[in-house]
């Protein structure tokens, strides 16, 4: 097949049979309407083997009787491990944590954030530097931040409890109440991406056309008249975007907790992703921890479409 | 691709504004700073409260990394820490690459020639990314120990690969979808061959993007923690799992060291964000917002 033929064939694709018919495998497999599935048919093949079908495995498993570290073959329960799990007082107090956590860290990441980047929304001297500083914890990895706040929330050498104790009587441990436990993690998460937010809103900030300030300048719109008519409108889709991709992923955390507080005090920081790791990996009881891991994907799953849903409407304004 | 090497800005401020975002931005970093500064500390001075921050800075807990002080005095054993810091570099630098050779041409082909269900396919990759990694170690930590691979390089890098491959795909199409197609068109209206089109004009225009989602995925993996601490065993444990196994014993934690060990850990990371910082909207949230 010469390269003018195929150029044509491979633009007008949809409509026009292969220029000339394939006399061989290779012939076949590499004509233009099979160039498209041929290109992702490596990734594919490769998210089958190594995750795709591990979770389908999995998911089969949620439905049987089976410990990991026993030989017995697994026995068939239907849906009694997700009636077990939904009925189980334990882990809604556990999906109870992830749920308090999530809400306080996303609510301080958007506040912080969004006041981080009204800050560095004009250029400056210095601002691409500075802009370093604040930006680099969200790349740091979750359990270097986990380690560092484990060393400040230190009772005798930690300097955030040192800083505390300086205004209470008592020293400051965190694994001494739930409110404190549950805080500390709140605020190494919230401290770690903040960052993220305030990119997005700044990506917002920026997209505002000019001359929308300019007409509210000589409207003499006042301050909060130019935010809520101007600046908002351009940075709520992005705001939106930020609060489910933070649910998303907070919804999940698993390290800063197990280095921080391990789920204490007792198990009231213990997340869902921390009770699903000691189901499997402390108690081996691999089926439920795969029952009670099904109801967190399908939670993501909802999450992550209504996150496309957001960003294809978004792309859609004008 | 935006040639700007900055996060954008509107408008104009001066030196006054510098002053209080300089102050906000130390605040803000004043963790990490306070990390390196302790690793600098020789034990009494990281212990004094109020916070020293005057001291002569000693490089002993960096030697202390990677030889370990004998109980009895004399010689030193090695850690282990730099072969931690190679397997994680190691691990990383061919899962990342193996992931951006076969995600990037899956890009190649959901961008430009795309299939039935195009969508779909693209939702259900990012799907296997956003999933908590809970849920996806608990049949990989069977299946690999039925397949002897627990442990292994091979083991590791292949889930490796297969973690990085929902990030390379949607960074690699986001580039491919940014660029001009007339140039394409105009070189197939020539006669170039599509693998031309891909080679010669495509791969040129998105190399620096491509070099971003490496060093990106690099990072990613390099912090993985969860898979890394049910994968790995002793001879391909990756750092931050040698970092918890650290402070795992709870008492009598060297702070001095595992400083150390989080600035040698943490301080690439710091230099990459400065040099990605364009890409960095982009590369935090898989590629799916640009602009």
């Amino acid at each position: 097949m010469t390269s003018a033929e195929s150029s044509v064939s491979a633009i007008e694709q949809d409509n026009r049979p292969p220029a000339r018919k394939a006399s061989s495998f290779v012939g076949w497999i590499m004509s233009p309407e099979r160039r498209g599935p041929l290109l992702i048919a490596p990734a594919i093949a490769t998210l089958f083997l190594v995750n795709i079908f591990p979770l389908m495995w999995s998911f089969g498993l949620s439905f049987f009787e089976y410990k990991a570290n026993r030989i017995a073959p697994p026995v068939f329960k239907g849906l009694t491990n997700y009636r077990d799990v939904l009925t189980d007082p334990e882990i809604w107090a556990r999906f109870q944590n992830t749920a308090l956590i999530v809400i306080g860290s996303v609510t301080l990441q958007l506040i912080v954030g969004f006041l981080l980047a009204l800050l560095f929304a004009q250029e400056f001297p210095l601002r691409r530097y500075l802009l370093m500083l604040v930006l680099s914890p969200m790349m740091l990895s979750l359990s270097a931040v986990g380690v560092f706040f484990k060393l400040f929330y230190d009772p005798t050498l930690g300097f955030i409890s040192r800083i505390i104790s300086m205004f209470t009587t008592d020293t400051f441990v965190i694994l001494s109440t739930p409110t404190r436990a549950i805080v500390a993690i709140v605020v190494a998460d919230a401290w770690m991406w903040s960052p993220f937010v305030m990119l997005l809103v700044l990506a917002g900030l920026v997209s505002v056309p000019k001359y929308l300030y300019e007409a509210a300048e000589i409207d003499r719109a006042g301050w909060w008249r130019r935010f809520t008519t101007i600046t908002f409108p351009y940075i709520r889709s992005l705001l939106l975007l930020a609060l489910l991709f933070r649910t998303i992923e907070t919804f999940k955390i698993f390290d800063i907790v197990y280095l921080l507080t391990e789920g204490g005090p007792g198990s009231s920081t213990e997340t869902a992703s921390v009770y699903v790791y000691r189901l499997a990996f402390q108690f081996f009881r691999t089926s439920q921890a795969s029952a009670m891991g099904y109801i967190m994907v399908f939670a993501v799953i909802v999450l992550t479409s209504l996150y496309l849903y957001a960003i294809q409407s978004r792309r859609s304004e004008p | 691709m935006s040639r700007e090497r900055e996060v954008k800005a509107i408008g104009q401020a001066g030196w006054r504004r510098t002053f209080g975002a300089g102050i906000v931005s130390l605040a803000y970093f004043f963790p990490v700073f306070y990390i390196i500064m302790t690793a600098f500390k020789t034990r009494p001075d990281a212990l004094a409260m109020p916070i020293k921050f005057l001291f002569t800075p000693t490089l002993e807990n960096f030697y202390s990394v990677f030889v370990r002080a004998d109980i009895q005095g004399g010689g030193g054993t090695n850690s282990g820490f730099g072969l931690y810091f190679f397997n994680s570099l190691f691990i990383g630098g061919t899962s990342v690459f193996l992931a951006l050779i076969i995600g990037t041409s899956a890009a190649y082909g959901f961008s430009r020639f795309p299939l039935r269900g195009n969508d779909t396919y693209l939702f259900v990759i990012l799907t296997t990314r956003m999933l908590p990694p809970i849920i996806a170690i608990i049949p990989i930590f069977v299946l690999f120990r039925i397949f002897g691979l627990s442990g292994s390089y091979t083991g590791v890098i292949a889930l490796y690969t297969a973690f990085n491959l929902p990030f390379s795909i949607w960074m690699a199409k986001s580039f491919f979808d940014d660029l001009d197609r007339d140039i394409e068109d105009a070189a197939r209206m020539d006669g170039s061959s599509e693998w031309s089109v891909f080679r010669k004009i495509c791969l040129p225009q998105v190399y620096g993007g491509l070099a971003a989602t490496f060093v990106f995925a690099v990072i990613l993996t390099w912090n993985e923690f969860l898979f890394a601490l049910m994968l790995t065993g002793t001879e391909t444990r990756t750092v931050p799992v040698a970092i918890a196994r650290t402070i795992g014993g709870q008492v009598g934690v060297d702070w001095g060291l595992l400083s150390a060990i989080e600035t040698l850990f943490i301080i690439p990371v710091v230099i990459v964000t400065f040099l990605l910082q364009n890409q960095l909207l982009r590369g935090v949230t898989f590629g799916t917002i640009r602009k």
